[in-house]
């Protein structure tokens, strides 16, 4: 019958708009307002509405989750190294970054004029980055990381959209609360939660006062 | 359903035999590539028309792949720009390569359009980028950049207006890396060749003149009294897709002559590459069809790795980073034709609607895709040997900022539902809503036609090659990554309109769920075992020197990467043999004759992007 | 409810006038400027209609944000216009070319003021991963004016509506009674932008003067073709 092919596709837009009543009935209006409700509705069960009503809630990004980059510097209640950055400044994130948009300058020993393991200036321009995460990845301190805020919209690009070491740094308590599961995964790898120089320094420590002690136990 | 099982032989045996047979027949004019990790012939110009009929009448290799130019400028005595053709036996198998060498002053080519019409946009952009003139070209302009621009942006000792330096990593950036922004060290483009005696003072642009050039401009009246009215479609409309424009001719409603303009989208993806390290390009791959990323990566992964095998110290990816790759693949597929048959609908009048239920099925894919690889649309996920990280344990969100909702899913339950479950209701849905809808088959039914010998004719790719009832597909041609283990068959149509381009996409996603079905016992077996062969942290692979050209098979058509490197960290020549680009050569002759409202089904349904058409 | 009333007044309030706490839900004491204002922009910030223009990767996560999972239309920016006259923002999505700007600039012309415009993703705010073509302008603010910018490669829909929130803010803060800030009324036509021109590379009009400079100067000076390498300008 001609016209029964829309009818049939009608049916389907049809279905949709009943499903909405019907799931809300059936989780007991539940699926709009409760913490645990929410996977049910962002799943793979959805049917109906399926709209996440963002300033009110917001869709939580996952571990891997990558937009601009930060870095880790050691908690600001550190007993040692309080806010001590990560970063070595190897360069390897610049060198592996493909829109080039990372700049560094490398710190050196104001007395000595040597080069120091730590950055004097650290650069990242938000306006070519492209969140590809290669940093992060190379990285071999664990120093820089794909942060998870988006929030980033801004009335003007001149001033802020560089981003200097101090609006790149964050604690490393931030990137654990992000993403625990890598952040164990890494400190397991490095063997510890410091940062590897530090481990690698308590480490020779240790082997120094071993002998001195006289005892391998 | 239609579907064919295509049996077809991968050996490199017949491409053997195809030199021979050249040899025998053209003696001299011909001769093999000798140079270290390359293959194919290289042929005399003078003879390159007659060696292509041949190849296409008497050897079988009827379909032309890929045509592009390389810029060997100081890399042998004689620097010279070189055209590569890649030409396919529909049977299956490798491609047969052709090369041609021109000196880079004067360079000129004979023309292959005569041969394969498919040849077209990609002279002009050799043209346009190379600055090779086609002798015997119909319509040699300019295709990416505006007629008058200056120089031929891809020949090697060209620089671009931030031109920094000749191959990344920059020596500003580290360790002495004062920021700047590049237009402050250049902030007007000084970098441009300006003709002598050029000014302001009176200029008129070429660019818009030469688009017209050839279509009647105005309102003829020839002696029927009939009218022809020139229309330009876009590049700002509603239906094409983004940025791309169509110039046509029209006979009352009925379209004359139609000519795509495109370049708005040209983000010189091969000129960065070439600046790029090897590694460097794999997000920007992501880039080029930003529907398919993974499918990308995947393409990309593929033709550096042919170049990695030729080297000494090679691991091949290992089978568990295949099932990956294979399975992201596949869902690509899906995602990227449900939106297609989406955007269809919105071009035939239906608006948003079936573009929307797309995209709720699309949301949840793409869930997934960014808890495996970290970003919604730009994964970024694939590696040389392997993939970048394994499936998480969970798909599970943290909370980070206020009002963040969490989320936990298990990784293998969320893709068997997804897959056994959510997607096949998605396809059955699909079809219930629009298959046997009037509307949608009176707009559809016998429009754009393509026939088998054009589609094969203008190196159409994809669906649009197996609608018109061409059973190819590069997973079965010439197979990559675990496919000849898999069990599926290749979709195919024999109409070659617009409808049966909408069908065979709901047949492909029909068979990749069949693929996927296969995957998720194998992703439970290999579980732990490693995803990646590579050394970690390594992120300069020694590439040898030689050429590949990798090939797979996007959901748009055949994605090829043809890749030269000189042993170099860089790639010399990068070049991207993009589907959607190579399909709209057809357009013209699809849309000839039809009503001017028919165009955007028409375009809809070749399904293109514009991030990989103008790259 | 009571929180928007809360917001709605809080905006209305005159600073200078306090209100007893308690009251703050439901008193709020205003100069009649400052009313007119809140309902006038009140009525522009929700029903702010977006231009359907995309332009590359960005315009997918634009259209995911219009679709039902972000679903705009909860700001009332639901109806998409195609064409420029009848849109009130204009959102950048993607890498500005070269080539592509002189129809941007032609389409800003063409929409009526108050018009705005939203750049997203970092090509359209600087260039981008691109930046460094041949073919691509280093930010679309470079021609026309930008009000918000939205940073990421590209922006996921939630940054995107992050940035059509502040878009809001920015209409809120915008005052009849200061001319500056909405310069639409009075004062005859609005100026155009020039439209840039193709020639061998791309002219903005803008720039005439110092165009006719750099063309004197390659004839003249020892450049004489007029080409530069880009290492020994940034000597100068």
């Amino acid at each position: 019958m001609y016209g029964s092919g829309i009818l049939r596709g009608l049916g389907v837009t049809l279905k949709h708009f009943i499903n909405t009543y019907l799931e809300d009935i059936r989780w007991g209006f539940r699926r709009h307002i409760p913490d645990e409700a929410f996977p049910l509705r962002q799943g793979l069960e959805t049917r109906g509405i399926f709209t996440v009503e963002y300033p009110d809630e917001k869709l939580a990004t996952p571990e891997r989750f990558r937009f601009i980059p930060f870095l880790v510097v050691d908690n600001y209640d550190h007993p040692e190294r309080p806010g001590h950055d990560w970063c070595t400044s190897c360069g390897i994130c610049a060198k592996v970054c493909p829109p080039q948009c990372i700049w560094i300058v490398r710190g050196t020993n104001p007395e000595t004029g040597r080069p120091v393991p730590e950055p004097a200036e650290f650069y990242i321009d938000i306006d070519i980055c492209m969140n590809c995460g290669f940093c992060a990845e190379f990285c071999p301190f664990d120093a820089i990381k794909m942060d998870h805020d988006y929030e980033l919209a801004s009335y003007d690009r001149t001033t802020a959209h560089i981003f200097n070491k101090q609006r790149l740094s964050k604690e490393f308590r931030y990137w654990q609360s992000i993403a625990p599961t890598r952040a164990a995964e890494e400190a397991e790898a490095r063997g510890g939660w410091e940062h590897k120089d530090v481990l690698k320094q308590r480490e020779r420590e240790a082997r120094a006062k071993a002998p001195a002690g006289g005892s391998e136990n | 359903m239609m579907t064919e099982q295509v049996q077809v032989s991968t050996s490199t045996a017949p491409l053997d035999e195809a030199v021979r047979r050249l040899e025998a027949h053209f003696g001299n004019a011909i001769r093999r590539d000798d140079r270290e990790g390359y293959t194919g012939v290289v042929v005399e110009p003078s003879h390159l028309v007659e060696v292509a009929k041949f190849v296409r009448d008497s050897l079988g290799f009827t379909y032309l792949a890929s045509a592009t130019a390389v810029d060997y400028l100081g890399k042998s005595e004689s620097d010279h720009l070189e055209m590569v053709y890649h030409v396919c036996d529909l049977r299956g198998g490798p491609p047969l390569t052709l090369k041609a060498q021109t000196p880079r002053d004067q360079a000129t080519l004979p023309s292959l359009v005569s041969v394969w019409p498919g040849a077209d946009f990609q002279e002009r952009e050799a043209w346009d980028l190379m600055g090779i003139r086609f002798e015997g070209h119909p319509n040699l302009k300019r295709i990416l950049m505006w007629e008058g621009f200056h120089g031929h942006p891809l020949r090697k000792d060209w620089k671009e207006a931030y031109y920094e330096q000749e191959h990344k990593p920059f020596d500003s950036r580290w360790p002495e890396g004062h920021v700047r922004r590049a237009e402050e060290l250049n902030p007007f483009g000084k970098n441009v060749r300006y003709p002598a005696g050029f000014s302001l003072d009176g200029y008129e642009e070429q660019a818009e003149r030469a688009i017209y050039e050839g279509a009647p401009l105005g309102v003829q009246v020839s002696d029927l009294a009939t009218e022809q009215v020139v229309v330009s479609l876009g590049p700002q409309h509603p239906s094409t897709h983004g940025v791309f424009r169509m110039v046509v001719t029209l006979d009352g409603e009925t379209i004359v002559r139609l000519e795509p303009v495109m370049g708005y989208l040209h983000r010189n993806h091969e000129k960065i590459g070439e600046r790029n390290t090897f590694l460097h390009n794999m997000p920007f791959t992501d880039r080029l069809d930003y529907f398919c990323s993974m499918s990308n990566n995947l393409g990309y992964a593929v033709a550096v790795e042919k170049l990695l095998a030729l080297g000494k110290r090679w691991d091949p990816p290992t089978y568990r980073a295949e099932a990956i790759r294979v399975l992201m693949v596949e869902l690509t597929r899906i995602l990227n034709h449900l939106v297609a048959i989406g955007f269809l609908l919105n071009d035939l009048g239906a608006y948003f609607t079936p573009l929307m239920y797309s995209i709720i099925e699309r949301e949840l894919i793409l869930d997934f895709f960014e808890a495996v690889s970290g970003s919604r649309m730009m994964c970024n996920y694939m590696r040389f040997g392997g993939v970048a990280y394994d499936l998480p344990e969970r798909l599970q969100s943290t909370a980070a900022l206020i009002n963040d909702r969490v989320r936990d899913f298990d990784t293998m339950h969320y893709l068997r539902a997804l897959i056994h479950d959510r997607l096949p209701r998605a396809v059955e849905q699909t079809n219930d809503l629009l298959t046997t809808n009037e509307i949608i088959t009176n707009r559809c039914i016998g429009v754009g036609v393509l026939t088998r010998e054009d589609a094969i004719a203008y190196s159409a790719a994809g669906p649009v090659l197996r609608a018109s009832g061409v059973p190819y597909d590069v997973r079965r041609a010439e197979p990559y990554s675990i496919y000849p283990d898999l069990e599926f068959d290749v979709a195919v149509r024999y109409h070659g309109d617009v409808y049966d381009r909408y069908l065979i996409r709901l047949d492909e996603m029909v068979q990749s769920l069949r693929i996927l079905k296969q995957i998720l016992p194998i992703l439970e077996e290999t579980k732990g075992q490693p995803f990646f062969s590579g050394k970690p942290g390594q992120y300069n692979p020694r590439v040898p020197a030689g050429e590949a050209y990798g090939r797979v098979e996007n959901p748009k058509g055949e994605l090829g990467f043809y890749l030269v490197s000189d042993g170099g960290q860089n790639p010399w020549r990068y070049h991207v043999r993009s589907p959607s680009f190579i399909n709209l050569t057809a357009l013209s002759q699809m849309c000839k004759g039809h009503k001017v409202a028919d165009v955007v089904a028409i375009l809809g349904s070749i399904d293109i992007v514009l991030g990989e058409v103008d790259r | 409810m009571t929180q928007a009333n809360e917001n709605f007044l809080s905006e209305l309030r005159h600073p200078d006038v306090p209100v007893p706490e308690g009251m703050q839900s439901s008193v709020a004491v205003t100069t009649f400027g400052r009313l007119i204002d809140s309902i006038y922009n009140w009525g522009r910030r929700n029903s702010i209609w977006p231009m359907a223009f995309g332009l590359a990767c960005c315009a997918i996560e634009m259209i995911a944000t219009a679709s039902s999972r972000f679903d705009q239309a909860r700001f009332g920016m639901e109806v998409l216009r195609a064409s420029p006259r009848q849109a009130d923002l204009m959102i950048v999505s993607g890498t500005v070319t070269k080539k592509m700007v002189v129809p941007i600039v032609r389409l800003y012309n063409q929409m009526a003021e108050p018009k705005y415009v939203l750049a997203m993703g970092a090509c359209a705010i600087g260039g981008g991963p691109f930046k460094e073509g041949y073919n691509v302008v280093s930010g679309i603010d470079k021609y026309i004016p930008v009000d918000v910018y939205v940073p990421g490669c590209p922006p996921t829909p939630q940054a995107l509506l992050y940035g059509l929130i502040m878009m809001q803010k920015k209409i809120d803060s915008q005052s009849l009674s200061n001319r500056d800030s909405t310069p639409w009324y009075g004062r005859g036509p609005s100026e155009e932008v020039p439209v840039p021109i193709l020639g061998p590379d791309i002219i903005d009009p803008r720039q005439a003067h110092l165009f006719r400079r750099l063309a004197a100067e390659a004839q003249t000076g020892p450049g004489a073709d007029g080409r530069e390498d880009a290492s020994a300008q940034a000597r100068r």
